[in-house]
Protein backbone atom coordinates (compact mmCIF):
# COMPACT_ATOMS: atom_id res chain seq x y z
CA UNK A 1 0.00 0.00 0.00
CA UNK A 2 1.49 3.57 -1.08
CA UNK A 3 1.09 6.43 0.97
CA UNK A 4 -1.36 9.35 -0.19
CA UNK A 5 0.58 10.94 -3.14
CA UNK A 6 0.92 14.69 -3.81
CA UNK A 7 -2.24 15.28 -6.07
CA UNK A 8 -1.82 18.99 -7.35
CA UNK A 9 1.03 21.37 -9.29
CA UNK A 10 3.99 21.20 -7.52
CA UNK A 11 6.61 24.00 -7.41
CA UNK A 12 8.92 24.22 -10.89
CA UNK A 13 6.38 22.88 -13.33
CA UNK A 14 4.83 26.45 -14.45
CA UNK A 15 7.44 29.50 -14.47
CA UNK A 16 7.55 32.51 -11.75
CA UNK A 17 6.11 35.25 -13.67
CA UNK A 18 3.43 33.13 -14.94
CA UNK A 19 2.55 31.52 -11.38
CA UNK A 20 2.99 35.02 -10.01
CA UNK A 21 -0.02 36.05 -13.01
CA UNK A 22 -2.18 33.64 -11.79
CA UNK A 23 -1.20 34.26 -7.87
CA UNK A 24 -2.53 37.33 -8.54
CA UNK A 25 -6.00 36.42 -10.41
CA UNK A 26 -6.85 33.88 -7.68
CA UNK A 27 -6.43 37.17 -5.09
CA UNK A 28 -8.74 38.96 -6.96
CA UNK A 29 -11.33 36.12 -8.10
CA UNK A 30 -11.43 35.02 -4.53
CA UNK A 31 -12.04 38.65 -2.87
CA UNK A 32 -14.72 38.93 -5.46
CA UNK A 33 -16.11 35.95 -4.56
CA UNK A 34 -15.96 36.96 -0.59
CA UNK A 35 -18.19 39.86 -1.53
CA UNK A 36 -20.90 37.94 -3.47
CA UNK A 37 -20.55 34.90 -0.75
CA UNK A 38 -21.31 37.12 1.95
CA UNK A 39 -25.46 37.65 0.20
CA UNK A 40 -25.50 33.56 0.42
CA UNK A 41 -23.92 32.83 3.95
CA UNK A 42 -26.57 32.84 6.94
CA UNK A 43 -27.30 30.74 9.84
CA UNK A 44 -27.96 27.55 7.95
CA UNK A 45 -25.36 27.93 4.82
CA UNK A 46 -22.05 28.96 7.17
CA UNK A 47 -21.66 25.56 8.87
CA UNK A 48 -22.92 23.34 6.10
CA UNK A 49 -20.16 25.39 3.58
CA UNK A 50 -17.44 24.23 6.68
CA UNK A 51 -18.69 20.95 5.69
CA UNK A 52 -18.37 20.81 2.13
CA UNK A 53 -15.00 22.16 2.69
CA UNK A 54 -14.15 19.10 5.31
CA UNK A 55 -15.93 17.15 2.62
CA UNK A 56 -13.83 17.85 -0.14
CA UNK A 57 -10.79 17.61 1.97
CA UNK A 58 -11.76 13.77 2.80
CA UNK A 59 -12.88 12.90 -0.69
CA UNK A 60 -9.92 14.62 -2.50
CA UNK A 61 -7.63 11.78 -0.69
CA UNK A 62 -9.87 8.50 -1.91
CA UNK A 63 -8.00 8.40 -5.04
CA UNK A 64 -9.75 5.52 -7.45
CA UNK A 65 -7.85 3.56 -10.15
CA UNK A 66 -8.88 5.27 -13.95
CA UNK A 67 -6.25 3.53 -16.09
CA UNK A 68 -3.60 0.97 -15.83
CA UNK A 69 -0.85 2.97 -13.39
CA UNK A 70 -2.87 6.25 -13.58
CA UNK A 71 -5.59 6.92 -10.38
CA UNK A 72 -7.85 10.32 -9.58
CA UNK A 73 -9.71 11.93 -7.44
CA UNK A 74 -12.11 14.43 -6.93
CA UNK A 75 -11.68 18.24 -7.49
CA UNK A 76 -15.55 18.95 -5.88
CA UNK A 77 -16.03 22.14 -7.80
CA UNK A 78 -19.46 20.68 -8.93
CA UNK A 79 -20.30 19.16 -5.44
CA UNK A 80 -19.36 22.56 -3.92
CA UNK A 81 -21.15 24.58 -6.40
CA UNK A 82 -24.95 22.10 -5.98
CA UNK A 83 -24.91 22.19 -2.32
CA UNK A 84 -23.59 25.59 -0.98
CA UNK A 85 -23.87 27.55 -4.67
CA UNK A 86 -21.05 29.26 -6.36
CA UNK A 87 -19.39 31.56 -4.58
CA UNK A 88 -18.96 30.01 -1.31
CA UNK A 89 -18.61 26.63 -3.58
CA UNK A 90 -15.18 28.20 -4.94
CA UNK A 91 -14.41 29.54 -1.35
CA UNK A 92 -14.68 26.00 0.01
CA UNK A 93 -12.24 24.63 -2.63
CA UNK A 94 -9.90 26.92 -2.23
CA UNK A 95 -9.77 26.05 1.79
CA UNK A 96 -9.17 23.30 0.98
CA UNK A 97 -6.20 23.71 -1.32
CA UNK A 98 -4.81 26.19 0.94
CA UNK A 99 -5.11 23.49 3.82
CA UNK A 100 -3.39 21.05 1.77
CA UNK A 101 -0.62 22.88 0.38
CA UNK A 102 0.40 24.80 3.83
CA UNK A 103 -0.09 21.74 6.05
CA UNK A 104 0.07 18.59 3.66
CA UNK A 105 3.13 19.68 1.26
CA UNK A 106 0.79 19.06 -1.46
CA UNK A 107 0.61 21.54 -4.39
CA UNK A 108 3.29 24.22 -4.45
CA UNK A 109 3.34 27.18 -2.28
CA UNK A 110 4.24 29.61 -5.69
CA UNK A 111 1.86 27.18 -7.73
CA UNK A 112 -1.27 27.88 -5.06
CA UNK A 113 -2.38 30.89 -7.84
CA UNK A 114 -2.15 27.94 -10.12
CA UNK A 115 -3.89 25.44 -8.58
CA UNK A 116 -6.52 27.84 -7.21
CA UNK A 117 -7.67 29.24 -10.64
CA UNK A 118 -8.18 25.60 -12.11
CA UNK A 119 -10.06 23.73 -9.44
CA UNK A 120 -11.62 26.45 -7.33
CA UNK A 121 -12.31 28.74 -9.58
CA UNK A 122 -12.44 27.18 -13.54
CA UNK A 123 -13.96 24.30 -12.46
CA UNK A 124 -16.74 25.46 -9.95
CA UNK A 125 -17.22 28.24 -12.71
CA UNK A 126 -18.04 25.67 -14.95
CA UNK A 127 -19.98 23.73 -12.93
CA UNK A 128 -21.72 26.41 -11.69
CA UNK A 129 -22.79 27.30 -15.56
CA UNK A 130 -24.70 23.67 -16.25
CA UNK A 131 -25.85 23.85 -12.84
CA UNK A 132 -28.01 26.99 -13.86
CA UNK A 133 -28.28 25.43 -17.06
CA UNK A 134 -29.77 21.97 -16.11
CA UNK A 135 -31.97 23.09 -13.11
CA UNK A 136 -33.91 24.95 -15.20
CA UNK A 137 -35.76 22.31 -16.45
CA UNK A 138 -34.45 18.73 -14.63
CA UNK A 139 -36.93 18.22 -12.05
CA UNK A 140 -36.40 19.49 -8.65
CA UNK A 141 -35.84 16.16 -6.99
CA UNK A 142 -33.30 14.25 -5.30
CA UNK A 143 -32.68 12.02 -9.05
CA UNK A 144 -32.64 15.46 -10.49
CA UNK A 145 -30.35 17.15 -8.88
CA UNK A 146 -27.99 14.62 -8.62
CA UNK A 147 -28.19 13.63 -12.09
CA UNK A 148 -27.36 17.70 -12.42
CA UNK A 149 -24.54 17.30 -9.99
CA UNK A 150 -22.96 13.87 -12.40
CA UNK A 151 -22.78 16.30 -15.95
CA UNK A 152 -21.66 19.33 -14.05
CA UNK A 153 -18.83 17.06 -12.47
CA UNK A 154 -17.69 15.75 -15.46
CA UNK A 155 -17.52 18.62 -17.98
CA UNK A 156 -16.17 20.97 -14.90
CA UNK A 157 -13.02 18.62 -14.14
CA UNK A 158 -12.39 18.57 -17.94
CA UNK A 159 -12.69 22.11 -18.17
CA UNK A 160 -10.24 22.91 -14.93
CA UNK A 161 -7.74 20.14 -16.79
CA UNK A 162 -7.43 22.69 -19.51
CA UNK A 163 -7.14 25.20 -17.04
CA UNK A 164 -3.42 23.64 -16.74
CA UNK A 165 -2.51 23.17 -19.96
CA UNK A 166 -3.44 26.21 -20.69
CA UNK A 167 -0.82 27.97 -17.67
CA UNK A 168 1.75 25.05 -19.13
CA UNK A 169 1.49 26.57 -22.50
CA UNK A 170 1.88 30.29 -21.19
CA UNK A 171 4.91 29.21 -18.44
CA UNK A 172 5.85 25.62 -18.93
CA UNK A 173 9.18 25.03 -17.99
CA UNK A 174 9.67 22.07 -20.46
CA UNK A 175 9.61 22.19 -24.14
CA UNK A 176 7.00 19.38 -24.94
CA UNK A 177 4.13 18.80 -27.36
CA UNK A 178 1.01 21.09 -26.28
CA UNK A 179 -1.19 18.83 -28.35
CA UNK A 180 0.05 15.76 -26.34
CA UNK A 181 -0.47 17.29 -23.12
CA UNK A 182 -4.00 18.67 -23.87
CA UNK A 183 -4.66 15.41 -25.28
CA UNK A 184 -3.49 13.07 -22.09
CA UNK A 185 -5.00 16.28 -19.71
CA UNK A 186 -8.15 15.80 -21.45
CA UNK A 187 -8.65 12.03 -21.89
CA UNK A 188 -7.69 11.16 -18.39
CA UNK A 189 -9.68 13.79 -16.82
CA UNK A 190 -13.00 12.49 -19.09
CA UNK A 191 -12.23 9.36 -16.66
CA UNK A 192 -11.28 10.94 -13.56
CA UNK A 193 -14.69 13.18 -14.14
CA UNK A 194 -17.17 9.85 -14.48
CA UNK A 195 -15.61 8.95 -11.24
CA UNK A 196 -15.91 12.54 -9.68
CA UNK A 197 -19.29 11.83 -10.94
CA UNK A 198 -20.79 9.55 -9.41
CA UNK A 199 -19.22 11.10 -5.84
CA UNK A 200 -21.14 13.79 -6.21
CA UNK A 201 -24.44 12.70 -7.81
CA UNK A 202 -24.24 10.17 -4.45
CA UNK A 203 -23.38 12.64 -2.66
CA UNK A 204 -25.92 15.80 -3.31
CA UNK A 205 -28.88 13.38 -3.77
CA UNK A 206 -28.06 11.72 -0.33
CA UNK A 207 -28.29 15.34 1.17
CA UNK A 208 -31.62 16.37 -1.23
CA UNK A 209 -33.35 13.11 0.71
CA UNK A 210 -32.84 14.07 3.87
CA UNK A 211 -32.40 17.69 3.89
CA UNK A 212 -33.62 19.33 0.27
CA UNK A 213 -33.71 22.57 2.55
CA UNK A 214 -29.70 22.60 2.45
CA UNK A 215 -28.90 21.94 -1.35
CA UNK A 216 -28.37 25.13 -2.84
CA UNK A 217 -29.37 23.94 -6.24
CA UNK A 218 -32.90 23.26 -4.87
CA UNK A 219 -33.49 26.06 -2.71
CA UNK A 220 -32.65 28.68 -5.42
CA UNK A 221 -34.36 27.04 -8.68
CA UNK A 222 -36.91 25.77 -6.81
CA UNK A 223 -40.20 26.06 -8.74
CA UNK A 224 -42.85 25.99 -5.44
CA UNK A 225 -41.34 27.55 -2.24
CA UNK A 226 -43.18 26.36 0.64
CA UNK A 227 -45.63 28.78 2.64
CA UNK A 228 -43.31 28.83 5.30
CA UNK A 229 -39.85 29.66 3.65
CA UNK A 230 -41.96 32.42 1.94
CA UNK A 231 -42.81 33.68 5.68
CA UNK A 232 -39.45 33.59 6.78
CA UNK A 233 -38.19 35.35 3.77
CA UNK A 234 -40.37 37.95 3.75
CA UNK B 1 -28.11 27.13 14.48
CA UNK B 2 -31.18 24.54 15.01
CA UNK B 3 -30.52 21.23 16.59
CA UNK B 4 -31.56 19.46 13.80
CA UNK B 5 -28.61 21.22 11.71
CA UNK B 6 -26.35 20.07 14.66
CA UNK B 7 -27.75 16.51 13.68
CA UNK B 8 -26.82 16.84 10.61
CA UNK B 9 -23.21 18.61 10.23
CA UNK B 10 -22.11 15.68 13.04
CA UNK B 11 -23.24 12.81 11.12
CA UNK B 12 -21.94 14.70 7.55
CA UNK B 13 -18.41 15.42 9.90
CA UNK B 14 -18.59 11.86 10.96
CA UNK B 15 -18.79 9.94 6.95
CA UNK B 16 -15.85 12.68 5.89
CA UNK B 17 -13.82 11.31 8.96
CA UNK B 18 -14.33 8.04 8.93
CA UNK B 19 -13.37 8.29 4.83
CA UNK B 20 -10.40 10.47 5.34
CA UNK B 21 -9.46 8.35 8.39
CA UNK B 22 -10.33 4.23 7.08
CA UNK B 23 -10.66 4.61 3.70
CA UNK B 24 -7.91 6.79 2.47
CA UNK B 25 -5.83 3.39 3.14
CA UNK B 26 -7.56 2.16 0.13
CA UNK B 27 -7.27 4.38 -2.21
CA UNK B 28 -5.05 3.96 -5.15
CA UNK B 29 -1.57 4.57 -4.90
CA UNK B 30 -1.05 5.45 -8.68
CA UNK B 31 0.39 8.42 -9.94
CA UNK B 32 -3.18 11.09 -10.68
CA UNK B 33 -4.18 12.30 -14.26
CA UNK B 34 -1.90 15.55 -13.87
CA UNK B 35 0.93 13.49 -12.12
CA UNK B 36 0.99 10.91 -14.86
CA UNK B 37 0.46 13.58 -17.44
CA UNK B 38 3.76 15.47 -15.90
CA UNK B 39 5.87 11.94 -15.74
CA UNK B 40 4.96 11.18 -19.82
CA UNK B 41 7.81 11.15 -22.10
CA UNK B 42 10.12 9.96 -18.97
CA UNK B 43 11.26 6.91 -18.28
CA UNK B 44 11.93 5.46 -14.30
CA UNK B 45 13.23 3.10 -12.14
CA UNK B 46 12.21 0.81 -9.45
CA UNK B 47 12.90 3.73 -6.82
CA UNK B 48 10.79 5.99 -9.10
CA UNK B 49 13.96 8.19 -9.99
CA UNK B 50 13.95 9.72 -13.64
CA UNK B 51 16.23 7.55 -15.69
CA UNK B 52 15.52 9.42 -19.09
CA UNK B 53 13.65 10.75 -21.81
CA UNK B 54 11.82 14.65 -21.45
CA UNK B 55 8.89 15.16 -19.07
CA UNK B 56 7.38 17.91 -17.05
CA UNK B 57 8.57 16.55 -13.65
CA UNK B 58 12.17 16.75 -14.38
CA UNK B 59 11.58 20.30 -13.39
CA UNK B 60 9.96 19.63 -10.13
CA UNK B 61 11.37 21.53 -6.96
CA UNK B 62 11.20 20.35 -3.50
CA UNK B 63 7.84 22.32 -1.16
CA UNK B 64 8.43 24.78 0.85
CA UNK B 65 6.65 22.58 3.39
CA UNK B 66 8.26 19.47 3.09
CA UNK B 67 9.17 20.29 6.81
CA UNK B 68 5.05 20.10 7.75
CA UNK B 69 4.47 17.28 10.38
CA UNK B 70 1.58 16.43 8.41
CA UNK B 71 3.77 16.75 4.97
CA UNK B 72 2.96 13.89 1.98
CA UNK B 73 -0.46 12.94 4.28
CA UNK B 74 1.47 11.16 7.02
CA UNK B 75 2.20 12.64 10.80
CA UNK B 76 6.03 12.47 10.88
CA UNK B 77 7.06 9.74 13.69
CA UNK B 78 4.28 7.10 13.07
CA UNK B 79 6.13 4.59 11.23
CA UNK B 80 2.64 2.25 10.98
CA UNK B 81 1.40 3.92 7.33
CA UNK B 82 -2.81 2.79 7.73
CA UNK B 83 -2.29 5.06 11.06
CA UNK B 84 -0.05 7.76 9.70
CA UNK B 85 -2.48 8.38 6.61
CA UNK B 86 -5.35 7.77 8.96
CA UNK B 87 -4.85 10.56 11.35
CA UNK B 88 -3.32 12.83 9.34
CA UNK B 89 -6.74 12.58 6.96
CA UNK B 90 -8.78 13.09 10.35
CA UNK B 91 -6.50 16.09 11.52
CA UNK B 92 -7.40 17.28 7.82
CA UNK B 93 -10.60 16.99 7.87
CA UNK B 94 -11.24 19.18 11.47
CA UNK B 95 -8.42 21.71 10.44
CA UNK B 96 -10.21 22.03 7.24
CA UNK B 97 -13.62 21.93 8.93
CA UNK B 98 -12.45 24.31 11.87
CA UNK B 99 -10.87 26.76 9.49
CA UNK B 100 -13.36 26.64 6.70
CA UNK B 101 -16.81 26.40 9.25
CA UNK B 102 -14.69 29.35 11.30
CA UNK B 103 -14.32 31.94 8.77
CA UNK B 104 -17.80 31.47 7.13
CA UNK B 105 -19.04 31.86 10.07
CA UNK B 106 -17.68 34.48 11.19
CA UNK B 107 -18.56 35.92 7.65
CA UNK B 108 -21.89 34.93 7.52
CA UNK B 109 -24.94 37.96 7.49
CA UNK B 110 -26.25 38.22 10.64
CA UNK B 111 -30.00 39.05 11.51
CA UNK B 112 -30.53 42.90 12.33
CA UNK B 113 -32.00 43.04 15.87
CA UNK B 114 -35.33 43.66 14.08
CA UNK B 115 -35.23 40.65 12.66
CA UNK B 116 -34.33 38.20 15.22
CA UNK B 117 -36.76 39.35 17.84
CA UNK B 118 -39.53 38.48 15.15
Amino acid sequence: MDDVQAMHIANGIVDGPVSALFAVIAVLALAFCVWRARADLDDRLAPMAGLVAAFIFAVQMLNFQVLPGVSGHLLGGALAVALVGPWVGALCVSTVLIVQCLLFADGGLTALGLNITNMALIGTAAGYLLVAALMRFLPKTPGGVGATAFIASVVGVVVASQGFVLEYWLGGTTELSMTTIAGTMAGVHVLIGLGEGVIAATTVATVARVRPDLVYALRRYRNTVPAAEMADAA
Amino acid sequence: MSKRLGWFLAGGLLVALLLAGVVSNFASGSPDGLDATARQGCTFNADDEITGGTCMLQQEQAHQMDDSPLAGYGIRGIDNAWLSTGLSGVLGVLITFGIGGGVFWLARKRKTPEEATR
